[in-house]
């Protein structure tokens, strides 16, 4: 009687941490864009396209908790991954510029901050949607058995 | 007691966002604060069109752009809270023509003050824009059907705009805004200190604390 229990817990612990960390890179993009004014580039739109739904969906998955939840939110995060990991590449120069597709506008190559020296905001980004995209995988390996 | 983390969390991240934000800001605040005592041609360049007293000790610089909307919104309002401390403000110009191609309306503004019509045509650029500066469909050239409005005369204006000190003097005030992070317009600052929530009671709010600051009774 306690064994299904501990796993459902674990099973909400772990998207109540997903959770946890989309709200917190929502917080911190809106303090990027909203407090020191830095204006998202298209490719920082679409990463928040993907980031902010998850907010609402992975809380309406936590009460209560929802299984089905994965199949709503994975897609998000993996399209969100994409565009962070194009971003990166294109942020640390391994995609040339010249392809990028934002010329016009704020450049999605323009560094405003770089965290104890290697941080990126297009890498924090990628940080945090790989975290929640792994998180959500192993949820949805665990609720699939 | 899910229930309980979940709220929790809530709380103690938006309170966590607040507090940064506020601590941010005093930041912004005091570092600006030190940049107008040290370094006061940041903000005020010889050449920069000023309005008011030279005796005035509260300047009021505004980065502005021909071109923007809510500059145009709010000039009226500049214009009554000059008039409401008399010999009090100075009010300071800067060009930050953020809006594809508003270079060309500055280089008719500094074009007319050489005829001494500055505050005239800046006026009467204001009044016009949204005839010539439609976001969809910007014409600069209906502009000059609105210029003699202002008394000038036209073809001074078209020989003295391709004078490249203007082109100098727009790229000035375009570092300066960089350096003081302005990224959008009008940006105020008053006596070094920016607005930090943009909005006409706040200004006047920021315009009131140094009047009485630079004014005791």
């Amino acid at each position: 009687m306690t064994q299904p229990d501990r796993t459902f817990d674990s099973n909400w612990a772990i998207l109540f941490l997903c959770w946890l960390l989309a709200s917190g890179s929502t917080l911190g993009s809106v303090f990027f864009s909203h407090i020191m004014e830095f204006a998202p580039c298209v490719l920082c739109w679409y990463q928040r396209i993907c980031l902010f739904p998850l907010v609402i969906i992975l809380a309406a998955g936590l009460f209560p908790f929802d299984k089905s939840v994965v199949k709503y939110s994975l897609p998000l995060a993996i399209a969100g991954w994409l565009t962070a990991f194009y971003h990166t590449l294109l942020y640390s120069g391994i995609i040339p510029e010249s392809l990028q597709p934002c010329t016009q506008g704020v450049s999605c190559t323009e560094e405003y901050i770089n965290l104890f020296g290697f941080l990126t905001i297009p890498m924090l980004s990628l940080l945090s949607f790989s975290t929640v995209v792994a998180l959500l995988t192993i949820l949805k390996m665990r609720v699939a058995k | 007691m899910k229930y309980v983390l979940f709220g929790v969390s809530c709380f103690v991240l938006i309170v966590a966002f607040v507090f940064a934000a506020s601590y941010y800001k005093g930041r912004q605040a005091e570092k600006y604060g030190f940049m107008a005592q040290e370094n006061a041609s940041t903000f005020i360049r010889d050449h920069s069109p000023t309005l008011g007293s030279d005796s005035a000790r509260v300047y009021l610089v505004e980065f502005m752009d021909p071109a923007c909307e809510t500059c145009a919104a709010f000039s009226p309002f500049v214009k009554q809270m000059l008039g409401a401390f008399p010999g009090q403000i100075k009010l300071v110009l800067r060009y930050a023509p953020f809006h594809q191609g508003a270079d060309y309306f500055v280089k008719i503004l500094e074009a007319a003050r050489k005829q001494g019509k500055y505050w005239e045509t800046l006026d009467v650029m204001y009044k016009s824009q949204p005839s010539w500066a439609s976001h969809h469909n910007p014409q600069p050239e209906k502009i000059w059907q609105f210029l003699p409005a202002a008394g000038l005369d036209l073809e001074r204006i078209r020989k003295d705009m391709s004078d490249p000190a203007i082109v100098k003097l727009i790229e000035q005030d375009l570092a300066d805004a960089k350096a003081l992070a302005v990224r959008k317009t009008p940006g105020f600052f008053v006596n070094g200190k920016p607005l930090q929530t943009f909005g006409s009671e706040q200004l006047l709010q920021l315009v009131r604390t140094e009047i009485s600051a630079s004014y005791p009774k």
